[in-house]
């Protein structure tokens, strides 16, 4: 009997109950997150719409290839995590923890390229404060797009981190042999989670690494 | 004492403990089990509830005291009590603590906490642990903020506004900010956790529309705070940044817009008003149909109402902005929006005097808070719609007349529903009764004290006095040592109810399950509750007000048709 299974929570009658109660809670957190990322992109609305040219010439700056590469990577990662989820469905604890590896994996590629164009617009001083330097008509405009930039990135880097901690921890459990077809409602939510920050990103490439291209060429 | 059981199973056991109607349970959620450790990692919401309802009302009496503070500065016209530096951080601090510690807090993670599992017939919330977790977060950001008050405060104002908070200010601004992102995220879990505890965790036959009103307010005020608070917790994030990196996202110097801060951080602090309001309305629903022995009129309108509320709540924020040169159309926009929030209040107000009509009155102590809720409301919510009439906003713009306006919604809303609530529920929460006499008069001193104090405020800011001044001409002392006087009387009135209610932890009369006679699923069970709220998951067959019978309204509407 379900009602007997070693996850289920006091207070709830099944784990059918529990396990549309965790995924329901994940979603409204997703909404929070959504709000709380969207502070920025208001910030960055304005001001594009203020200083289009400065954005642009800024946007052009970015190493758009390590963008591009990056968001195959996540997309990559994505599909790995959902596999983990699919594995957890069908029994195959070998597979969870292979997929949950390869996750974290690609996060750790991911990041690792996110830090090589940190450091390479560092060596440029491409970052706000007193030593930012910007060979462009509007450095003092171009300097909020990268604010706004390392802002928006940095937050979304964070969540990678956060994300990739509890895949950790999910990991640990799973090689333990804690998931199967029965009770797997964290291994969902945690995909739901880097679903949420893989879809972070596809936002954050064209606003921050294409839009300046093509405005580049219309005017 | 050794029966009282520790043993935590043993809660679960179908055998219910045997009690006469005024003998309190031999085993309740408060003797459960004891000790510190029991309290700090308990996961039963109604102790979370009472652990929240010592920090709360610790910020309330904190915040009091930056009050009485300012009010005694006030008495005066010339400022010789502090100096205006120490002025500044004083309404600051009262601010900041009021309404981040106590008002958005208040209703929902005290009284909330103990009563939506009770309500809906549930063990529980639905995630016990971020419950907990939530106090925690509360306190540690408390933490933060108390830093900064104990080294020498912050002076920006409550609203942080940029570029002052940004660039000039020398007080501790960051770890202020930092304390507010933080406690954020309690109210954050706190309403993720009742969204999902009242969609999945209902009884059976408890259907949407059998819900108790205080659930739907409830509810409303969730969605404001999952919805709201991550906005406000970016924005802080973006001042404290923009403190330590110079971002210039804030800073005209950098080609920054200080007033994009302003349409953030009231994006969501105005939706806050709601989320202090909303629960106070819910509670007023409560008393309303239990003391008159109603059902709510026109429930289903009253449901929605709070939905309303919730939703238009959060395309008003422009109102605060009226003299920041925002456009004229935004301005007209945003002032008919903020008219129309006041439909589904007065929709409210209008439904619960309804109630009142061929109700059978009693005049206990609860019942007391709940008419003086009414009538404050009233005057606050009508304010309000002064103040979103575009010209007369200009006129009284940063005067007294907007701070009398909303303390008649926080203080003669919120509160007054608060220490309604507290004492509608006091006999469920620890099974003991307090003093009736004392209890009403000290509803009676609030009542008075509150409106000696705000009142003649809304002639000092129809006349002109600007808030915010340690100073003002001497033509104004006559009616700021009213609002100083009736700011003591209602500084008693709040002492009284702590005094009787601690008295009453020990010495209280026991109640019973039900010493009001009302309906509602928490009244069924024993008071205080067992750990797991119900012996047999109660099922739900009716609506949540059936008071019976009305012979009188049913003899005279027989005679009508």
């Amino acid at each position: 009997m379900s009602s007997h299974h070693s996850a289920l929570a006091h207070h709830f009658d099944s784990l059918e109950q529990q396990r549309e109660a965790s995924t329901f809670g994940m979603w409204v957190f997703l909404v929070t997150e959504i709000m709380f990322f969207g502070g920025l992109f208001t910030a960055y609305v304005v001001y594009r719409l203020q200083y289009q040219a400065a954005f642009a010439e800024a946007s052009n700056s970015l190493l758009t290839w390590a963008g591009s590469v990056n968001t195959v990577v996540l997309i990559c990662s994505s599909l790995t995590m959902a596999m983990a989820v699919r594995s957890a469905q069908v029994d195959k604890r070998k597979a969870i923890v292979v997929f949950l590896l390869l996750t974290i994996l690609l996060g750790g590629v991911f990041l690792g390229i996110k830090a090589f164009e940190y450091y390479s617009e560092f060596k440029e001083h491409h970052y706000p404060g007193a030593n930012f330097q910007f060979e462009g008509a509007d450095p003092q405009h171009a300097e909020m797009f990268f604010s706004i930039y390392f802002c928006m990135t940095g937050l979304h880097a964070l969540h990678m981190i956060i994300g990739m901690s509890l895949l950790g921890v999910l990991l640990v459990q799973s090689w333990k042999g804690r998931f199967n077809s029965q009770y797997h409602n964290p291994l969902e939510c945690m995909g739901l989670y880097w679903h949420f920050v893989d879809i972070v990103w596809i936002f954050l490439l064209p606003l921050l690494y294409l839009f300046g291209a093509n405005l580049h060429h219309g005017g | 004492m050794t029966a009282i059981p520790t043993n935590r199973t043993a809660i679960d056991s179908p055998t219910p403990a045997v009690t006469s109607d005024r003998e309190l349970p031999r085993r309740n959620y408060l003797n459960a089990a004891y000790g510190l450790r029991s309290w700090l990692l308990t996961r039963d919401h109604k102790r979370i509830a009472i652990l929240y309802l010592i920090s709360v009302t610790t910020f309330f009496f904190l915040g009091g005291f930056f009050a009485l503070l300012i009010r005694l500065e006030l008495l005066t016209p010339e400022g010789d009590l502090v100096g205006p530096d120490t002025y500044n951080k004083l309404f600051t601090m009262h601010g900041i603590v009021m309404v981040f510690f106590f008002l958005i807090p208040a209703i929902p993670a005290v009284l909330g906490n103990f009563l939506v599992p009770l309500m809906i017939g549930a063990k529980d919330l639905a995630f016990p642990k971020i419950n907990l977790g939530s106090w925690y977060v509360y306190n540690l950001g408390a933490a933060f903020t108390l830093w900064s008050i104990v080294h020498g405060g912050v002076d920006t104002g409550w609203t942080f506004y940029t570029p002052f908070s940004t660039t000039y200010s020398n007080t501790y601004v960051i770890s202020a900010a930092l304390g507010i992102f933080i406690t954020g995220f309690s109210s954050i879990m706190t309403g993720l956790n009742f969204i999902v505890t009242i969609h999945r965790l209902r009884a059976p036959g408890m259907t949407w529309f059998r819900m108790p009103l205080f659930l739907w307010s409830m509810y409303a005020t969730s969605l404001i705070m999952v919805l709201g608070t991550p906005v406000i917790a970016i924005t802080l994030v973006m001042v404290a940044a923009e403190r330590v990196l110079h971002l210039g996202l804030f800073d005209p110097a950098y080609g920054g817009d200080p007033i994009l801060f302003q349409h953030l951080f009231w994006f969501y602090s105005h939706p806050a008003v709601y989320i202090m309001i909303l629960p106070a309305m819910g509670i007023e629903s409560e008393l309303i149909a239990a003391f008159a022995r109603r059902q709510v009129v026109g429930y289903k309108v009253v449901a929605f109402a709070s939905v309303a509320i919730a939703v238009l709540g959060f395309l008003v924020w422009g109102h605060h902005m009226f003299v920041t040169g925002q456009s004229m159309y935004a301005a007209t926009v945003f002032s008919v929006l903020s008219m129309v929030v006041a439909i589904p209040s007065a929709v409210k107000v209008f439904n619960w005097t309804a109630t009142l009509y061929e109700g059978s009155i009693s005049w206990s102590t609860p019942m007391l808070y709940a008419l003086g809720f009414i009538g404050l409301f009233t005057i606050g919510g009508l304010t309000g719609v002064m103040l979103a009439t575009l010209g007369f906003d200009v006129h009284v713009h940063d005067t007294y007349f907007i701070v009398a306006h909303f303390h008649y919604i926080m203080v003669g809303g919120t509160i007054m529903a608060y220490l309604g609530g507290m004492h509608y529920w006091w006999p469920k929460i620890t099974g003991r009764l307090y003093p009736q006499f004392l209890s009403r008069l000290a509803a009676l001193l609030i009542f008075v004290g509150f409106n000696l104090t705000f009142f003649p405020q809304f002639i000092l800011g129809y006349l002109g006095m600007p808030r915010r001044y340690w100073s003002y001409p001497p033509e104004f002392q006559v009616l700021n040592v009213l609002s100083t006087a009736g700011a003591s009387i209602l500084g008693v009135g709040y002492v009284i109810p702590m005094c009787y209610f601690l008295w009453s932890m020990r010495y209280g009369k026991k109640a019973g399950a039900n010493p009001w006679g009302a309906v509602g699923l928490e009244w069924e069970t024993e008071s205080p509750p067992p750990t797991a709220n119900f012996d047999v998951t109660p099922v739900v067959t009716h609506g949540p007000y059936e008071y019976g019978p009305r012979p009188a309204l049913a003899a005279k509407e027989a005679g009508v048709v």
